[in-house]
């Protein structure tokens, strides 16, 4: 198992090497670049600020750099359109934002879309699982960009409850409309899953065995069908958790939470060539992180699976 | 007092087909220590009838009639009651041992639970005894083998711990459901002789229910034969074997096929079982008999004795049953000699040629002629 990972994480380097040299080509071939304005600046400005941040120099080179300075120096460049700041500060100010609506997020679809699966998959076909079901097909039809301004409508200029936006980490009461916005669709598909996953696994042989033995039905639950019932909400969750991370830009956008959503969505709009490397390859490691966190559950809870 | 006493048990499903009826008016009882066959094709209803008994039907599944156990009702029982009997009185071990043990647990764990929750043990004095009662069932080095997952041991292995965790609360009765199916023949014999020193050492009583009557043959006292979700025949092993009584009990043995059968072609009952959700109106085994009348179709006859111990469910003679049987049949001391089963005197019949077999079947069976008649 510990070879696994390591094995695993050596894999994760030349995976992370090809998505900055696909991102860069792709960045540099999309037309216009980070000075091209509405207005044009005089060729010998722009041909000063090209060679200030490497532009000028052959694409191969310009990557090699970027790179020998990640590596060395673990410096992701300067800003393109914010001079006096750095892409690590960028991101250092964002991500920590982001991360923790995030997570929250994270850990409020996981426990409630499980609980709800597995209450609706216990009382099959009554009230109970009739009700779980209605509610996570309506959470299911309220992306988060409709659930965003529903919830500022009601909690903010309604009820004058919360804050409609802005953050603060000492503040709870500007992470609750992020964290709902953002879980509530999430919430519905991982308690779909469990649901149908949790039926599979209460109708098979072994949990009729654990049942012959005489054990009451909520042990037979918890101890014999929520492992399996659970492997494939697993697979579910590592995408899960990076596309709230990528997902951020709606919460960001609506309720100026200045995560790192809506870095991403300025740098590619203004070409800022760094801060749009920089984000993509933090995504790229969470989600290279996730998968193998994924597979290493995994392996926990179905003995068959040794790598 | 009878150990368990099933009357009047039914079971029905609940389909978007309709109603299945599984299992209709069982019963049955059966005495402390004893083992009794519970014999019948795919969806005959004998799985359900077990499954019934113990309370594990699936959740569409309803029971109605009475199984008591030691005097206690326990079809329907509320969860408290039931969960006490369960392992405790009656145990189960099941057909498939692969997908019947936890694939996620630990033998050791699966088997310790059961003397934690029924005996109050602790889980390393539930552990040594779960590694005593594995090596009661021969397991070759039990006690470094109890820490494994059920996909590291193989078939007969796995059945062999399902066996062990059934025993662990040493239960008054097992009900064995085709304990033996997915298993190789030369591990059959094995589980089956386990079962049979095991079932002696504990005095037990068992129910064993499967379709391969040479197992029933072999091990059991007495035989009940479902068909359609009724007994349509029971008593003791070797006058059934013998002489069946009821037309569905001679097909099956007729089925049987032989190392001395010289014509190559199986004996396969003809046409289909029933569909139980549109049972037949008469006797459900009328479409496949050969000894149907008129009135079959329309009267489903109800188990009635007709000798010390046996009764049967059907209107065809016994006299017409046995004659058949005879005509077609040459006399067994001459089978034995390797003359052939295959000689018949009988022309175009509706019973598949050489009914011999079922005398041939029991292997230790005597022949009809030694046994009793009434």
């Amino acid at each position: 198992m510990f070879g696994f990972v390591l094995r695993r994480l050596a894999v994760a380097i030349p995976t992370l090497l090809l998505l900055i040299v696909f991102s860069f080509v792709l960045m540099s071939l999309a037309p216009g670049g980070p000075f091209t304005g509405e207005r044009a600046l005089p060729p010998a400005v722009l041909a000063n600020l090209e060679a200030q941040y490497g532009l000028n120099e052959p694409l191969w080179r310009q990557i090699w750099n970027y790179v020998w300075n990640i590596v060395v120096h673990f410096d992701f460049g300067p800003s393109f359109v914010y001079p006096d700041r750095s892409v690590n500060e960028l991101i250092a100010a964002g991500f920590p934002v982001t991360l923790t609506y995030g997570a929250l997020s994270f850990v409020a679809a996981v426990v409630l879309g499980v609980s709800l699966g597995v209450v609706a998959a216990i009382w099959h076909n009554s009230w109970l699982d009739y009700l779980a079901v209605g509610i996570s097909i309506g959470a299911q039809v309220l992306p988060n960009f409709v659930m965003a301004p529903l919830l500022v409508l009601v909690f903010t200029l309604w009820y004058r409850l919360l804050p409609g936006g802005g953050w603060s980490f000492n503040d709870p009461s500007f992470w609750i409309m992020p964290v709902i916005a953002l879980s509530t669709s999430y919430m519905a598909s991982i308690a779909r899953i469990t649901r149908s996953s949790m039926l599979e696994v209460l109708g098979s042989n072994h949990i009729r065995t654990a049942r012959a033995k005489g054990m009451p039905e909520h042990r037979v639950i918890l101890r014999h069908a929520l492992k399996p019932a659970m492997l494939p909400v697993i697979s579910y969750l590592g995408p899960v958790f990076v596309s709230m991370i990528t997902g951020s830009v709606v919460i960001d956008i609506y309720f100026s939470t200045g995560g790192i959503g809506k870095a991403f969505v300025d740098s590619a709009l203004n070409r800022d060539y760094a801060v749009m490397m920089g984000v993509t390859i933090l995504i790229g490691a969470l989600t290279i992180l996730f998968n193998l966190l994924v597979d290493v559950l995994y392996a926990w809870i179905d003995p068959k699976i040794r790598y | 007092m009878a150990l368990l006493d099933i009357t009047g048990l039914s079971v029905g499903f609940q389909t978007h087909d309709g109603i299945v009826r599984a299992v209709q008016d069982v019963n049955l009882s059966l005495d402390q220590g004893e083992t009794l066959g519970i014999v019948g094709e795919s969806g005959s209803g004998k799985s359900q009838l077990s499954f019934a008994i113990m309370g594990l039907l699936a959740r569409n599944g309803r029971a109605s009639g009475s199984v008591r156990f030691d005097g206690q009702e326990i079809l329907n029982a509320p969860p408290k009651v039931i969960n006490r009997i369960r392992a405790e009185q009656i145990a189960m071990i099941f057909q498939d041992p692969m997908t019947s043990l936890n694939p996620y647990m630990r033998v050791s764990d699966q088997m310790a639970e059961v003397l934690v929750l029924h005996k109050g043990l602790s889980k390393r004095d539930a552990v040594a005894e779960a590694v005593r009662m594995l090596d009661a069932v021969r397991i070759p080095d039990a006690k470094g083998r109890v820490r494994l997952y059920p996909h590291e041991f193989s078939g007969g292995m796995r059945q062999r711990v399902m066996i062990a965790m059934a025993l662990l609360c040493r239960p008054r009765l097992l009900i064995a459901d085709e304990p033996t199916t997915a298993l190789d023949v030369t591990v059959q014999a094995q589980i089956m002789q386990l079962l049979a020193d095991l079932r002696r050492d504990f005095g037990m009583a068992m129910i064993l229910i499967t379709h391969d009557l040479g197992v029933v043959a072999g091990s059991c006292e007495r035989v009940a034969v479902m068909y359609g979700g009724r007994i349509r025949e029971t008593g003791p092993v070797r006058p059934i074997f013998a002489d069946p009584a009821h037309p569905y009990t001679q097909g099956l043995l007729d089925a049987i096929p032989r190392v001395d059968q010289l014509d190559e072609e199986l004996r396969a009952i003809p046409g289909q079982p029933p569909n139980m959700s549109r049972p037949p109106s008469g006797c459900a085994f009328e479409p496949r008999c050969p000894y149907r009348r008129a009135e079959c179709a329309a009267i489903d006859p109800p188990l009635e004795g007709f000798a010390p111990g046996r009764a049967r469910a059907c209107l065809a003679g016994l006299d017409e049953l046995r004659e058949r049987r005879m005509r077609a049949e040459p006399r067994p001391d001459l089978v034995a000699a390797g003359e052939g089963a295959a000689e018949t005197d009988l022309p175009a019949t509706d019973l598949p040629e050489g009914a011999v077999a079922g005398a041939g079947a029991a292997g230790s069976t005597p022949s009809p002629q030694e046994e009793t008649r009434p």
